[in-house]
C-alpha cells in the first residue's frame, strides 16, 4: 500500500523514466541559436498580454520568460469556496507569452521550495520531449530551462504534465496557460489581408472540481496535497463545480471588466486546457476566428460562437461596432450564468441607430 | 395586470391603520406575547421623504432615473428591528407551514435563501400563530425604515437619450466603483448595527423582500404625472445594500437578477405588524379559537 507521498514520488520516478529517451537538441542547432539575438520578456498576469510586435521586426530571436510556480490558496467564487491552487506564476490561467514563428522560447522554470510538489510543463506548440515535460520535472527548490524552437504559428495551450494521475489533477488545479506564436508578418484573414489588434485579452477558461461535505457544503483543505483523494472522486464524475475565466467567478467583470472603444479591434484569445468550450460574445460577433487557434489556417468569418477543444487555444478578432455593456461567456449558459463563466466588455463610443434602434419602448399591448 | 398608482403608494400602506396600540394590546392571545417577549419592535413615527420610486421608467420612449417623490407614512407602523431568524423561521418549517431555507446559517443568525413565497407564508403563519396582521414592508415603508442606509436603485442620472448604451455603461461603472465585495456569510443578528432608527441591519449583507410588485411606467410627456404603466406581481422589489427586482420564486439572489453588476449576498426577509382595530382583533382571536 502506498501512501501519498509515495505515490506522488511515484509518478516523479516515472516522469524521470520517460525523460532519458526523450530527444535532446543537435549540437549544431545549438551553436546557430547561440548566435541569434536574445530578448528578455517579463510576463504579465491575464487577461492581460505582455508587450509585443504584431508583426515581428527583425530575423528569428531566443526569447527569455521565467516562471516561478506558485502552490497557494486561491478564491474561486462569491462565497469564498477556495481552491489549493498550482499556478504559473500566481495565476490561473498562466501568462500568454508571445513569439514569432521560428523564434526560440527559454523558458527557466522555478519551483520554490516553498512548494509541495512537483511540476513540469508541456508545451503543446513544443515538438518532442512530451511538450518539454520529459525535460522540465521540477522538484521543490529546483529550477530548469528549457528551449524550444516556435515552428507552428498558432494559439497552443500549456499545462503541468507530472506523470500519471498528477497530470489532470494538476491541470484543473489551475497549471494551464498559453503561449500565441504570431507569423512573423502578422495575423491575416481569409483573404491573406493583414488584420492587426487595438487590443489582445486572454481568457483561460477552468473547469474545477471541488469536493462537497456530508451538507453539500465546499471543503476546504490545509493543503493540495490532502485535497488529493477527494478531489479525483468528484473529477471522475466529469462534472465541474466550477466553470469560470481566469481563475474566478467574475474575475473580468465590474472594475475588472475588459475595455474598448467602438471602432477598436480586439483579439481574445481563449484556452481550455482540459474540457469543451463555446464562448459567444453577446451582442458581438466573431469576425474573424482561428478556431482551432492555428493562423496557417484561414480564419472562420462571421462566427456567432465558437468551439475550442478542451486541450486547445483558439482567437477571435472583432471590431466593436456599437457601445455598451457586452457580456462574453460560455455559451453553454448554465455553465455560464451557474458555473460562473461569463466575463465582460464595457465599450464606449456612439450608438449606430442603423444597427439597431428600439422603435417603440414597452408599453401596455394595443387593444 | 391593472396597476395602482404608485404615487400613491405612502398613503397606500398606512390604510389600514385605523386605532392605535394601546386599544389591542389587551387582546393578544398568549402565544404572541411569548413571540413578543423575543422579538424586538421599533415603532416609526409618521413622517414623510424624499423616495426614489421603483422600478422602470420611460419618458418620451426613453429610460429616465426614477423620479423622487414626497412619500407619506400617515400613522406609527411597528417593523421588526432584526431581520427574522433562521430559529425564528424553522419554528414555521416544524409547523409545517414554511418550506426549509436554503440558508447558510442556523440560530441567532437571519433566514436566508428564502423567496418572496416564502416570506409570505412565514408572515401568514406567524399572523395565525399570534393572532396578530404580520406581512411585508412595502417599498415606502423599507425606505422609511431603512432612514439614511437607504440607497435605491443605482442610477445612471442624465444620460444621452440618442445613445442607450450611455446609460448602461454609466450604471454599470457606478456600481462596479462602490467597490462592494461579496460577503456571504450570514452574521449574528445586529452585527451591522442599527440606523438612526434603532433598526439593526439595514443593508448588511441580506438584501429583505418587500410587498411593492416590479412596474414598468411611462411618464407624461411633460413629466409632470404618469401616463401608463404596468405591473407584474410575480417580481418584487428587493431592498438592501441597493434596490433590485427579483421573481417571487428566487431564493438565491445571485442567480436571481442583476445580469451585471453586484447581485445580492443573500435573500431574506422582515416583517411590519398591522396594528389592528379592537373589532378586528376580536375577529381574528374568535378565529384562531
Amino acid at each position: 500500500m502506498l501512501t501519498r507521498r509515495e505515490a506522488l514520488l511515484g509518478s516523479v520516478l516515472a516522469a524521470a523514466a520517460v525523460a532519458t529517451v526523450g530527444s535532446m537538441p543537435a549540437m549544431a542547432s545549438a551553436k546557430e541559436v547561440a548566435g541569434l539575438p536574445r530578448e528578455k520578456v517579463t510576463l504579465v498576469a491575464p487577461p492581460f498580454v505582455h508587450a509585443h510586435d504584431q508583426v515581428a521586426k527583425s530575423g528569428p530571436k531566443v526569447v527569455e520568460f521565467t516562471m516561478t510556480i506558485e502552490e497557494k490558496p486561491m478564491v474561486i467564487d462569491a462565497d469564498g469556496t477556495q481552491l489549493n491552487a498550482m499556478t504559473y506564476n500566481g495565476s490561473i490561467p498562466g501568462p500568454l507569452m508571445v513569439v514569432h514563428e521560428g523564434d526560440y522560447v527559454e523558458l527557466t522554470l522555478i519551483n520554490p521550495d516553498t512548494n509541495t510538489l512537483a511540476h513540469n510543463i508541456d508545451f503543446h506548440a513544443a515538438t518532442g520531449g512530451l511538450g518539454g515535460g520529459a525535460l522540465t520535472l521540477v522538484n521543490p527548490g529546483e529550477q530548469t530551462t528549457l528551449r524550444f524552437k516556435a515552428t507552428r504559428s498558432g494559439t497552443f495551450v500549456y499545462h503541468c504534465a507530472p506523470g500519471g494521475p498528477m497530470i489532470p489533477w494538476h491541470v484543473v488545479s489551475g497549471m494551464n496557460g498559453a503561449i500565441m506564436i504570431l507569423p512573423r508578418d502578422g495575423l491575416k484573414d481569409d483573404k491573406g489581408k493583414p488584420v492587426r489588434y487595438d487590443h489582445i485579452y486572454y481568457i483561460g477558461e477552468s473547469d474545477f472540481y471541488i469536493p462537497r461535505d456530508e451538507q453539500g457544503k465546499f471543503k476546504k483543505y490545509d493543503s493540495a496535497g490532502d485535497n488529493y483523494d477527494d478531489t479525483v472522486k468528484v473529477m471522475r464524475g466529469l462534472i465541474p463545480t466550477h466553470v469560470v475565466f481566469n481563475g474566478k467567478a467574475g474575475s473580468l467583470t465590474g472594475e475588472n471588466a475588459m475595455k474598448a472603444k467602438v471602432g477598436e479591434t480586439v483579439l481574445i484569445v481563449h484556452s481550455q486546457a482540459n474540457r469543451d468550450t463555446r464562448p459567444h460574445l453577446i451582442g458581438g460577433h466573431g469576425d474573424h476566428v482561428w478556431e482551432q487557434g492555428k493562423f496557417a489556417n484561414p480564419p472562420a468569418k462571421d462566427l456567432e460562437t465558437w468551439f475550442i477543444r478542451g486541450g486547445s487555444a483558439g482567437a477571435a478578432l472583432y471590431t466593436f461596432l456599437q457601445p455598451g455593456v457586452y457580456a462574453y461567456v460560455n455559451h453553454n449558459l448554465i455553465e455560464a450564468v451557474e458555473l460562473g463563466a461569463t466575463a465582460h466588455f464595457t465599450v464606449d463610443g456612439s450608438w449606430d441607430d442603423d444597427l439597431m434602434m428600439q422603435v417603440e419602448a414597452p408599453r401596455a399591448i394595443a387593444s | 395586470m391593472p396597476l395602482n398608482p404608485i404615487l400613491a403608494l405612502g398613503g397606500l400602506a398606512c390604510a389600514l391603520f385605523t386605532l392605535g396600540a394601546t386599544g389591542a394590546v389587551g387582546w393578544l392571545p398568549v402565544p404572541d406575547r411569548e413571540f413578543l417577549a423575543r422579538s424586538e419592535l421599533v415603532t416609526l413615527a409618521p413622517g414623510s421623504f424624499a423616495h426614489p420610486l421603483p422600478g422602470e421608467f420611460l419618458r418620451q420612449n426613453h429610460p429616465v432615473s426614477a423620479p423622487v417623490v414626497r412619500a407619506t407614512v400617515a400613522e406609527p407602523f411597528e417593523i421588526m428591528k432584526y431581520q427574522v431568524s433562521a430559529s425564528d423561521y424553522r419554528r414555521c418549517v416544524m409547523a409545517g407551514a414554511c418550506k426549509p431555507a436554503d440558508g447558510r446559517g442556523s440560530g441567532n443568525v437571519p433566514v436566508t435563501g428564502v423567496s418572496h413565497i416564502d416570506a409570505e407564508a412565514y408572515a401568514d403563519w406567524l399572523s395565525a400563530e399570534t393572532g396578530s396582521a404580520w406581512r411585508l414592508p412595502t417599498d415606502v415603508e423599507w425606505a422609511y425604515a431603512a432612514g439614511e442606509r437607504f440607497r435605491g436603485d443605482i442610477e445612471a442620472g442624465e444620460t444621452d437619450p440618442n445613445n442607450p448604451a450611455q446609460r448602461w455603461l454609466v450604471q454599470y461603472r457606478t456600481e462596479a466603483s462602490l467597490g462592494r465585495q461579496p460577503d456571504p456569510q450570514p452574521r449574528i443578528r445586529g452585527g451591522f448595527g442599527p440606523n438612526s432608527k434603532g433598526v439593526a441591519d439595514i443593508a448588511g449583507n441580506v438584501w429583505e423582500w418587500t410587498s411593492t410588485c416590479y412596474v414598468h411606467t411611462t411618464e407624461a410627456a411633460d413629466g409632470a404625472g404618469i401616463a401608463s404603466s404596468i405591473d407584474n406581481c410575480g417580481v418584487h422589489v428587493v431592498e438592501g445594500f441597493h434596490r433590485t427586482y427579483m421573481s417571487n420564486f428566487i431564493r438565491d439572489g445571485k442567480s436571481g437578477g442583476c445580469a451585471v453588476g453586484t447581485p445580492p449576498d443573500n435573500l431574506g426577509f422582515r416583517l411590519v405588524r398591522d396594528r389592528l382595530n379592537l373589532v378586528q382583533a376580536a375577529i381574528r382571536w374568535l378565529r384562531l379559537s
